[in-house]
């Protein structure tokens, strides 16, 4: 496995029924980029970030992340390894009979001894960083807004130190403004916690402001390329896509 | 590869107080971080007026969110006492970092331990908001009731706005579903009044009378009885769970933009299909109940069929059965209104489904033996 990769996807073969979604699929994420992951509904970008995760099991191929095979882990290792990596689901995933802060104490008390005064100060820490104010700390998931819940959800990732983070469609259901400044907390906390982040999305603006590469799926595979190759690119889907006129529109900023 | 463990290393020099820090500190180690920061900072008394102090994270290899909290933390203690406290970062990485988290923190405030009131007294103000709690319900469920009692006026003058469709999958679930179950759990019922008839009534000869016993308390209260609790455990929690999940979908909140009264579509054909099914259920369990004590009594006192069915009727009045079976469309009644009810009440978590699903099946069999016993009461003080 090539060090500068943290995910490496060889082979993949997921099939739903007589529906096969990935076929042969390979990709790579490179250590501290941002990579983008997007593609048509029923594409499978969902899919494939359940299988890197380990929620959805492969038909066949293999995938590595962080130089641990995850099929071939023992139990040991693949716990080891998911406090290497945070995922913040679409709606957060928070549970809603915790508040806030208890949400994002759950991975420490699950995997560390710390004293209880130290999980608590490092959850407020956390509610900080994504920028939520401290009083959502004790306010139940329901209370919040949909915006809201994405920042505790990002908090709960973030609360192990993970070196990856998965979003799922982080900005879907945030007003432009909201979504705008989502990107740039993510862009932000990326560069300051240097995290590696796997980016499922629809949006464009998303796209264009915080990634550094994009992996485009189509015909059950995945091109990977920074946003200018994949201008350049003739497949039909990927002009519509980023040359329809939203492309466009997000484009042009 | 492992990375160096964290460590930490105080020197008290001639005017400040001075902290190696190296290795890597990160969320990994930090449980024996905080320990060894914690016991490496000086007491008051061993400050020895040292007003300044330096933490320097020069040799540090790694440093995350949590290793700069408690790079934050530790400078807040040192503060706390009076110390001047400078954090010499080396890597850039790490200064941007720190800088962050030394924001977000400053921005969250000093955390206030939340106020714990002394237990005797929460315990007091848990009784009296039970008590302020229970009231409110009681009077939301009362003008529940009252509404569902216009609403079914209104639709028996306009039975064709009744959803009949909905009625009949209710019939089915409620009632036709629940006919195996019901029918062995009274059929049961009936064989162990039998049984005990029969073991205390030997013991003045007076077996004969176990049949007036099967008869008598199966057809006035346990039939009715076992069976409206059986359907509150089985249909009011599925009604509730039901109107939950749908309020939890926001499916109740479309019903009401395109014009559909969520009540007339969801809680009228619950309430309908019960007050249908459970007198049918009723009167199934009372048979039932009736053959289980028959075959009892056949085989463990001998009395043949021919002699129960003689005794039975000479002992059982049309009135005995009717008291029984006029109670169950009140007990639909009040089954479906506390399912209906409770799942309306659902707010937006799946915690909440479980708890109102509970709640429901807990007030509705409360409500129907509270009924129940009401009504057995008044008969008696009336002398039928």
């Amino acid at each position: 496995m090539d060090a500068a990769n943290v995910i490496e996807v060889r082979g993949l073969v997921n099939q739903f029924g007589p529906q096969r979604v990935h076929d042969n699929l390979d990709l790579d994420v490179r250590r501290g980029e941002v990579l983008g992951v997007v593609g048509g509904s029923g594409t499978g970008k969902s899919v494939l970030l359940r299988t890197i995760i380990g929620l959805n099991r492969r038909r066949s191929g293999r995938i590595s992340v962080l130089g641990v095979d995850t099929e071939a882990a023992g139990r040991r290792e693949a716990e080891a390894l998911l406090r290497r990596w945070g995922v913040l689901f679409q709606d957060g995933a928070l549970f809603s009979s915790l508040t806030v802060a208890e949400n994002i104490a759950v991975p420490m008390n699950e995997h560390t001894d710390l004293p209880k005064d130290v999980v608590r100060e490092i959850c407020y820490l956390k509610i900080g960083l994504v920028g939520l104010p401290a009083d959502a700390g004790a306010k139940y998931p329901s209370q919040l807004s949909g915006g809201m819940r994405k920042r505790a959800g990002l908090a709960r990732a973030l609360a192990l130190d993970p070196e990856i983070l998965f979003l799922d469609e982080p900005t879907a259901g945030l007003d432009p403004i909201g979504a705008a400044d989502f990107d740039m907390l993510i862009r932000d906390l990326q560069q300051s916690l240097g995290l590696t982040v796997f980016l499922v999305t629809h949006d464009l603006d998303t796209l264009v402001s915080i990634t550094d590469r994009i992996a485009v799926l189509i015909d059950k595979k995945c091109r990977v390329g920074t946003i200018h190759e994949l201008l350049q690119d003739q497949h039909p889907w990927i002009r519509e896509y980023f040359h329809g006129p939203r492309g466009r529109a997000a484009m042009k900023e | 590869m492992t990375p160096e463990a964290g460590w930490i290393e105080g020197k008290h020099e001639r005017d400040a107080l001075v902290f190696n820090a190296g290795g890597a500190w990160s969320m990994r180690e930090l449980a024996r971080l905080v320990r060894e920061v914690r016991a490496a900072l000086p007491s008051r008394a061993a400050l020895g007026g040292r007003t300044r102090a330096r933490i320097d994270l020069n040799r540090l290899s790694f440093l995350d969110s949590s290793g700069a909290w408690l790079v934050a933390d530790t400078k807040r203690r040192l503060e706390a006492m009076g110390v001047a406290t400078e954090v010499v970062v080396g890597r850039p990485a790490d200064r941007a970092l720190y800088d962050r988290v030394e924001k977000s923190l400053a921005r969250i405030g000093v955390l206030k331990s939340p106020a714990r009131p002394h237990p005797l007294l929460a315990a007091l103000g848990n009784v009296g908001k039970t008590v302020i709690d229970g009231g409110k319900k009681g009077g939301e469920l009362l003008s529940f009731f009252g509404l569902s009692l216009v609403l079914i006026v209104r639709a028996m003058s306009m039975p064709w706005r009744i959803h009949f469709k909905a009625v009949f999958k209710h019939l089915e679930t409620t009632g036709l579903n629940a006919l195996p179950i019901v029918g062995l759990l009274n059929f049961l019922i009936g064989v162990v009044v039998a049984f005990i008839g029969a073991v205390q009534l030997k013991k003045f000869g007076a077996e004969i009378y176990t049949v007036d016993l099967v008869g008598v308390a199966v057809l006035r209260e346990l039939g009715v009885l076992i069976t409206a609790i059986l359907i509150a455990g089985r249909s009011g929690s599925a009604f509730t769970a039901q109107i939950g999940t749908m309020k939890v979908n926001q499916e109740i909140d479309a019903m009401q933009t395109i014009g559909l009264n969520p009540i007339e579509v969801l809680v009228l054909p619950r309430i309908l299909a019960m007050m249908i099914a459970l007198p049918l259920l009723t009167f199934y369990a009372d048979m039932m109940g009736i053959a289980g004590g028959a075959v009892m009594c056949m085989l463990a006192l001998d009395i043949s069929l021919t002699s129960f069915v003689r005794t039975l009727h000479e002992a059982v009045e049309l009135k005995t059965f009717l008291v029984g079976f006029l109670k169950a469309p009140f007990c639909a009644y009040i089954i479906a209104l506390v399912g209906c009810f409770e799942g309306l009440q659902v707010s937006g978590s799946a915690e909440s489904v479980g708890t109102r699903t509970t709640m429901s099946v807990v007030e509705a069999v409360f409500l129907v033996i509270v009924f129940d016993a009401f009504v057995a009461i008044t008969l008696s003080i009336l002398e039928v």
